[in-house]
């Protein structure tokens, strides 16, 4: 109840961080119902109406084979919202329990994390993705992987950071006099305690991995056509965009720009409610 | 002086290692038999079994690891399928358009940044402090794909104010002679002035796309940074002592304001280097991330792994200088050391 009273107390300060819940629930809205609200199917082609502008039929115009642009943006929601929630869930697994391992046990733990966090920390994140989509194979399930690869070191450090401050904390002694187990005290003590932190870092890596999805599928990498993908609908219309058809790429392209703003102000939002410290 | 550099050095040996064992694995896990990769989609059995002798993919791991480090030491990055050019020299011909326009949209990107931040620190509050949030927050929001396909559109297409994404130069124009590699600095050298312009016009569109993308956590790092320095105890005792404001924040905020930036150059080139493949892809720029991208869709997997190792090498020298740039810029550290 307390919580909410200061959330309340902190959306009536910042009324963008309300915008943004209230961006967060319209997405959320589109990926859940999109397919079943789609004024058109989002696959049938109809070569007649091809290239058409934004008109009251077309909200967002016709692609180059007559496919609604508009159900397309509004179906795309639902799988680049999939990947990119998958992808940061299938990190914060990986990284946050190697990280409070690492961060409570020390020694070598935390030189085996460090060093795997290091390596993958020596690429560009994103060649590294190409690479590891290029080796695993062009499928979906390999850009969440390959994502989720990327933003390991992320969640491996913050959480290493937060179970070392924890480690000598009071409830952690109590836990351990009680007579759990180290593993115990790990998992039902120290990572509950940090979990808003952990919170906040995927929402802020919610925005990164939907322009991560989307800049592989750019490139041809995992989702195929004719899925509809932002990534792949603007790649679509960029062959176009120099003949003067610029609906094909900028809806899909603004769509994605709202997904990713909503999800960093969103980030900003959960960080000033929960550490009012470090609010910039 | 020395010893900083030579500690600098050692901490980049276990990144190299990393890096040459990460791209290896890379190979070795690809779905089904690496050798039907290597060998191309169409290749018949036969090739596919003696591309495997020749590649030497039946032999052990560690007997393929050492063969590979071998070659790498020859500068052996295998062939490229399509064109069955060595890789290393289409990289190698390639890399001078792609380290051109990245440098000049870090150069960019760092021009704008840094006044940005330090005018939105000074005048905290303001119009700019708020244009400074905005561009910050939108900047990392919007993809370099859209941003770049977004000023082909109304730049070239709606105001014909740039021209053709067409790679480096107008068709017109030939290449100058060849010093550097980058058409900006040998065209300059010769005193070429049309291919200086013709070359600074088709750059600018990719390289502003570029810049727009890497502005945001420059400008957000100095904004920070800057304010952190100009609530601190000196910088009061300095313009309690009468020194004008100039002074103040130049020569003694700035100084220190600097430090977090050049940290942040590192993650910033991580972006960049990512950001160009993609703007690459969109301009039809012809470096290598371009040459990569290719090489996926036609399923040419030597390249790929060429050109992940050049970036990673690459990222690993720039991670370097950025250390030692630090170290030049802050006493503290070469005291220390």
């Amino acid at each position: 109840m307390n919580l909410l009273r200061h959330a309340r107390y902190v959306l009536s300060e910042n009324p963008v961080t309300g915008l943004a819940f209230a961006l967060f629930a319209l997405l959320l809205m589109a990926a859940i119902f999109g397919p079943l609200i789609a004024p058109y199917s989002p696959l049938q082609s109809n070569a007649a109406m091809a290239l058409k502008p934004p008109s009251a039929a077309h909200w967002f115009g016709t692609d180059q084979l007559g496919r609604d642009i508009f159900s397309r943006v509004l179906v795309a929601t639902r799988l680049d919202l999939s990947i990119a929630f998958a992808s940061v869930i299938l990190a914060f697994m990986l990284g946050a329990l190697s990280g409070v391992a690492a961060g409570y046990f020390g020694g070598w733990t935390d030189r085996v994390v460090g060093r795997l966090a290091d390596t993958i920390m020596a690429f560009p994140l994103f060649v590294l993705a190409m690479g590891i989509v290029a080796a695993l194979g062009n499928e979906v399930i390999n850009i969440v992987i390959a994502t989720a690869i990327i933003n390991f070191p992320l969640y491996a450090r913050v959480a290493r950071a937060e179970a070392n401050v924890r480690r000598e904390a009071g409830f952690v002694e109590a836990a351990r006099l009680s007579g759990n187990g180290e593993a115990r005290v790990l998992l039902g003590h120290v990572l509950p305690n940090i979990m808003p932190i952990m919170m906040v870092q995927m929402s802020l890596t919610m925005g990164y991995a939907i322009l991560n999805a989307a800049g592989l599928s750019f490139i041809g990498l995992g989702v195929r056509p004719p899925a509809p993908e932002w990534g792949i609908m603007v790649a679509e219309g960029a062959n176009f965009i120099q003949s003067g058809e610029w609906w094909i790429a900028l809806f899909p392209g603004a769509a994605l720009m709202l997904a990713v703003f909503c999800f960093n102000l969103l980030g900003d939002g959960l960080r000033d409610i929960i550490d009012p410290r470090q609010r910039t | 002086m020395l010893k900083l550099l030579l500690s600098r050095l050692a901490t980049a040996i276990p990144s190299i290692v990393g890096v040459v064992v990460v791209t290896f694995m890379l190979t070795r896990l690809l779905p089904g038999d690496p050798a039907a990769y290597f060998a191309g989609l169409a290749a018949s059995p036969q090739a596919i079994a003696e591309i495997r002798t020749k590649l030497g993919l039946d032999k052990s791991l560690p007997e393929q690891f050492v063969t590979y480090l071998v070659d790498l030491a020859h500068g052996n990055l295998g062939n490229s399928l399509s064109t069955g050019q060595p890789v290393v020299t289409e990289i190698a011909t390639r890399l001078p358009a792609s380290a051109e326009l990245t440098l000049l949209a870090l150069i960019l990107a760092v021009g704008i940044a840094i006044p940005l931040g330090v005018l939105a620190a000074v005048k905290q509050g303001t119009w700019i402090d708020h244009l400074c949030r905005i561009v910050t927050t939108a900047g990392v929001s919007l993809p370099v794909f859209f941003t770049g396909l977004l000023f082909a559109y109304v730049f070239y297409y709606l105001l014909q104010w740039a021209p053709a994404p067409s790679g480096r130069l107008d068709v017109f124009l030939s290449p100058p002679t060849h010093i550097t590699g980058f058409y900006l600095i040998d065209s300059a050298l010769t005193g070429n002035m049309e291919v200086f312009w013709g070359a600074l016009r088709q750059l600018a569109l990719p390289a502003i796309s570029m810049a727009i993308f890497s502005l945001a956590p420059l400008a957000r790092m100095t904004r920070g940074s800057m304010l952190a320095v100009l609530g601190s105890d000196f910088i009061r005792t300095a313009r309690a002592s009468g020194l004008a404001p100039g002074t103040v924040v130049f020569t003694y905020a700035f100084r220190n304001a600097v430090l977090p930036v050049i940290t942040v150059l590192g993650m910033v080139f991580s972006f960049l280097l990512g950001a160009n493949v993609l703007v690459e892809t969109v301009f039809a720029w012809p470096g290598i991330g371009l040459y990569a991208v290719n090489a996926l869709i036609t399923s040419d997997y030597a390249p790929v792994q060429g050109f992940v190792l050049t970036m990673a090498i690459l990222y690993v020298a720039l991670n370097l200088t950025i250390d030692l740039l630090y170290g030049l810029v802050d006493p503290r550290v070469r005291l220390d050391s």
